[in-house]
């Protein structure tokens, strides 16, 4: 039984208002007007009066227009018809594919038990040293890409998804210029890496109420697969206009804001979004990538700050690489004791020589003298980051390892890399005579 | 219970408006109907005949005009012995219990017994015609590690009690009666292992709160030493994101002396506590011998979990505490974080439009921090025995900036403060408590005027270091220098600790008093070092031997080895010690 509503009461942003009886909270609902039609759904009721966010935006929505109520809340089609699909934020196709309206799942499901949790064991092999080697992406983890606009963190993301060796990948796209939008599809289609994503695009030029759902979308997709066996990556790319998004909607439902206009669930909304990456005992896992861009480059803005609470390390991109410094995977240590046994003691050595180096820079640019060490500090700084940081470097693990120590080879004597001497005994590249 | 009826009016995300007639109370339970489920929900504002609830799961499919229960009780928990080892939910819900009925996800609506159905083997302490009151003991069961005794609940205040019946020792279930007791007027109460009591309500069955003077040892240098904690006391651990706020905690949880630790996990990550869950069990606990798990309760509310539960789990945490202080017990209680408690609260205030304070936290933000942290406290028992409850709180400010609401309140109430810097975590620097900011109203286990002279120590050398930033290492005079290295020492070998290392991980008092008499020779001497070149080499050694100490076995044959080779470094280059601090040797 369908009731259809054809007084709206208010319009307010991209709330609208009718009176209405038996609605359900979070029920959705087809908004049909002089253009179109679009979804909406419920966000609050008060007596008979329920609101109602339009995902098209309210603009054009005339008072006499009709509002469907569908007895049922924003739901999502999960079958192996999504691979290779682009869909909007409220799922509607974005490519000329037909519509998928069967085996519908919600939304924005329930938590899982932490009881039911496991510790992370997998890494995931993305061929980007910077991860691989120094901060290892791992299998249920949550990493956000922190990045000021203007850095190539889309480019970083679509080489992921190149790359990563997941069964699936799931791209959320949130307020992307249309030229990134392009820049995904024509890369992943050329790559043909397009037949294992699915991908949720919403434009900057697209309803703000879209783009609020993508997260929900893409994750209660990602979070099926996952049941059913795969090892599933969610790249998001901008949480920050996600953010945005919330802060409008807030603002215009009169809610008290509380840092810098941004709601006061600002955390809780994230962390549920976050929290869905998991390790399924017996079934397939979820993982998220997420680019997080920093306004004016502060990490003390709320939405990174927030990010950098619930996530599980951060990874700073900074002037076009992966900066080692701040950078961090918290989970590494659960899988890089079982890579190679030289990668931890070559992971932490490398480092402290490269904050070495930045030192030694330092003395440079202040015009300090430069002593022996000095020169071999700079020449391997300047190795190692035309080699190893450079983003187009694409090497599995163990060949990343190797060019460590050719580096450390070619610029410093073994008992100056403070390695161990069994592991500089093993692994240190033989000289040709 | 009057089965009160309502019917929803409104619904703004977990707030529901409620019409109701007859009478009901703030902070009362109330169920609303939806479908089969039923959600559970608190009062949190009445106004004439609309009552405003917090309903503690997803509002998804609420509709005006549902049925509402109300059940007269204020939000409770249930106390009774089975308490240890369990893992619950901010409501008390068994979350492995959850997980076998439910799968992997938290279904809405379900709700388990919070005690498991066990049988106990009861002794009883009473005899018939004994007269009680609420808080005596009417009988024991042995539970894990302790000897759990059965009370007569706290809720039973007014007229004279007396027992009228009591079983005979043997097993009973948890939930059967085991003793019925009678008032002057005849009215009866049975009684059975297991009560409730509101979590909002702090339990005051004892006859007198005192003051914390005793140290809780964390086997934590840098906090034993110089920021002490107290049994009976509170602290808090602000700190930026990543500067180790939960492996700190998770290090306290491991080696503080106390009988039970209750862990709350509040809106923080669901890994963390995974981590808990599968180490705990595994970890030997070295005062009992057995299993850490069977001293500790968790209480899980991760972020993604309803938010209203994670208001209600700092208190559900906290009651649990009081109820085994009422048994004698020193409890330690850590909540990580309640940064985020803080802002459930806020965002309730935010539904109910009261007017914002600061970051648009409510103006009784203070009040409920104080009211929270004032739970803590060592007691004298109304059996002459002394327990205590501590509590311990971090608090993830804003950007890791402590100028901020939550941090600031907290600073108020508590008896110290631990707070950690980014700077330090990013140098490595574990545990990263900035020992300069931070303070404690305690006394540790060394003595205070040896601990005031280290730390004046750290400041000059930290006000050197500084001056060395502008003028170079030149422009430094040998003995400033040396101040400077002995503050540096004094970081590197003692503030600085490696959980990771078995041995340095936990340091008993006897060992922290052994280490710092030594370092504090170092340090309150005056050596021939003429330049800066052998000051530091002189300093790197002794650090370096300093550190290999800290990582054998104490008074092994290696430490006494380790020990005499510093003894002879020191020897060497000796001249003096300095007047101030042979004094206080």
């Amino acid at each position: 039984m369908q009731k259809v509503y054809t007084k709206i009461e208010s319009i307010v942003g991209n709330v609208i208002s009718v009176r209405a009886k038996g609605v359900k909270n979070g029920e959705l609902a087809i908004v049909t007007t002089a253009t179109g039609e679009s979804y909406a759904n419920v966000i609050k009721l008060q007596d008979d009066l329920v609101s109602l966010q339009v995902f098209a935006g309210a603009a054009g929505i005339s008072t006499g227009d009709k509002v469907r109520f569908l007895s049922h809340s924003m739901k999502v089609s999960y079958s192996d018809d999504l691979l290779g699909r682009i869909f909007t934020g409220s799922g509607v196709p974005r490519d000329k594919g037909p519509n998928l309206d069967e085996n519908m799942i919600d939304i924005g499901g329930p938590s899982v038990n932490p009881a039911k949790r496991i510790i992370p064991r997998n890494m995931i092999r993305t061929g980007i040293p910077m991860i691989d080697v120094f901060n290892t992406l791992v299998e249920s983890q949550k990493l956000p890409i922190f990045s000021v606009s203007g850095e190539p963190y889309n480019q970083l993301l679509a080489r992921i998804a190149m790359q990563a060796e997941v069964d699936l990948i799931i791209l959320g796209g949130m307020g992307l210029k249309y030229d990134d939008y392009l820049y995904f599809k024509d890369t992943l289609e050329k790559s043909g890496a397009m037949s294992r994503t699915i991908m949720f695009i919403h434009t900057a030029s697209d309803p703000t109420v879209e783009c609020m759902l993508v997260p929900d979308m893409a994750l209660a997709v990602a979070e099926k697969f996952a049941i059913d066996g795969k090892k599933v990556l969610v790249l998001l790319t901008d949480m920050t206009n996600f953010a945005d998004a919330m802060k409008e909607m807030a603002i215009t439902m009169d809610q008290v804001p509380s840092n810098r206009g941004y709601p006061g669930d600002l955390y809780s909304s994230l962390a549920s979004r976050y929290e869905k990456a998991v390790d399924f005992e017996g079934a397939g896992s979820l993982t998220i990538l997420a680019a997080t861009t920093m306004p004016g480059d502060d990490v003390t803005h709320p939405v990174p700050d927030n990010t950098g609470y619930i996530t599980e390390g951060q990874y700073y991109l900074k002037g076009g690489r992966i900066e080692p410094f701040g950078s961090l995977s918290r989970l590494k240590q659960q899988v890089n004791k079982d890579t190679r046994d030289d990668h931890r003691a070559l992971m932490d050595g490398m480092i402290k020589l490269y904050a070495s180096y930045k030192e030694s820079l330092e003395k440079k640019s202040m015009g300090f003298q430069m002593t022996e060490w000095d020169d071999k500090l700079l020449k391997y700084g300047q190795l190692f980051e035309s080699k190893m940081m450079d983003l187009s470097v694409n090497i599995p693990l163990e060949e990343a390892l190797d060019l460590g120590w050719e580096i450390l080879s070619e610029c410093f004597e073994p008992n100056e890399t403070g390695l161990k001497s069994d592991l500089i005994i093993a692994r240190w590249p033989k000289k040709d005579a | 219970m009057n089965n009160m009826k309502g019917r929803v009016t409104g619904v703004n995300g977990n707030m529901v408006n409620v019409a109701f007639e007859g009478s009901i109370s703030k902070n009362e339970v109330g169920y609303i109907h939806v479908g089969d489920t039923r959600l559970k929900s608190e009062v949190i504002r009445i106004n004439s005949s609309v009552a405003s609830l917090q309903v503690f799961e997803s509002t998804t499919d609420v509709s005006v005009g549902d049925k509402v229960e109300f059940t007269s009780e204020m939000l409770s928990v249930e106390l009774g012995p089975g308490l240890l080892k369990q893992i619950y939910d901010g409501l008390q819900n068994p979350l492995p219990e959850l997980a076998s009925q439910c799968g992997f996800f938290l279904q809405r609506g379900v709700y388990l017994d919070p005690i498991p159905n066990l049988d106990w083997e009861f002794t009883p302490a009473v005899k018939v015609g004994d007269s009680v009151a609420a808080g005596d003991t009417i009988g024991t069961v042995p539970e894990g590690l302790f000897t759990h005794q059965i009370m007569v609940p706290f809720n039973i205040v007014r007229g004279d009690w007396k027992v009228k019946k009591i079983v005979e020792k043997g097993t009973y279930n948890v939930r059967a009666n085991v003793a019925t007791i009678e008032n002057q007027d005849g009215e009866t109460k049975e009684l059975s292992m297991v009560f409730s009591w509101p979590v909002k309500v702090p339990i005051n069955c004892y006859e007198e709160r005192l003051r914390p003077d005793e140290p809780l040892v964390m086997k934590i240098r840098i906090i034993d030493t110089f920021l002490p904690v107290a049994k009976g006391g509170t602290f808090c651990v602000p700190g930026p994101f990543g500067a180790g706020k939960t492996v700190l905690q998770h290090m306290e949880s491991k080696n503080a002396d106390v009988d039970v630790v209750i862990i709350a996990a509040c809106g923080e990550r669901a890994g963390e506590v995974v981590e808990v869950l599968k180490e705990f069990p595994e970890l030997t606990d070295p005062k009992t011998g057995k299993s850490l798990m069977e001293r500790t309760i968790i209480i899980c509310n991760t972020s993604s979990m309803p938010v209203a539960a994670r208001e209600a789990s700092v208190y559900t945490a906290v009651t649990m505490a009081e109820y085994y202080r009422q048994m004698g017990l020193n409890v330690l209680l850590l909540a990580d974080s309640t940064s985020r408690w803080a802002q459930a609260m806020r965002e309730m205030s935010g539904r109910l439009e009261e007017i914002p304070g600061e970051e648009a936290f409510p103006a009784y933000l203070e009040t409920r921090i104080a009211e929270f942290y004032e739970r803590a406290g060592k007691v004298r028992l109304k059996d002459g025995r002394t327990a205590s409850v501590t509590i311990g709180g971090t608090v993830s400010p804003a950007g890791g900036n402590f100028e901020e609401p939550v941090t600031q309140a907290t600073l108020k109430v508590v008896g110290a403060f631990h707070g950690l810097s980014r700077e330090r975590s990013d140098a490595r620097k574990y545990p990263a408590i900035n020992s300069l900011e931070s303070w404690s109203k305690y006394s540790g286990v060394i003595d205070d005027k040896m601990v005031e002279y280290a730390r004046a120590l750290l400041f000059r050398g930290t006000e050197v270091n500084q001056m060395m930033k502008v003028v170079g290492e030149e422009g430094t005079s040998v003995d400033d220098y040396i101040v400077y290295q002995k503050s540096e020492l004094l970081d590197a070998v003692y503030l600085q600790q490696n959980s990771f290392d078995p041995v340095d991980a936990s340091v008993i008092v006897e060992r922290q008093k052994y280490s710092f008499n030594l370092l504090f020779k170092v340090l309150a001497s005056n050596f021939d070092l003429k330049d800066k070149k052998s000051v530091r080499k002189y300093f790197n050694e002794i650090r370096q031997k300093f550190l290999d100490w800290n990582n054998v076995e104490f008074k092994s044959e290696r430490f006494k080895q380790i020990e005499s080779e510093i003894n002879a470094q020191f020897d060497n280059n000796f001249v003096s010690f300095d007047e101030k601090a042979e004094k206080l040797m």
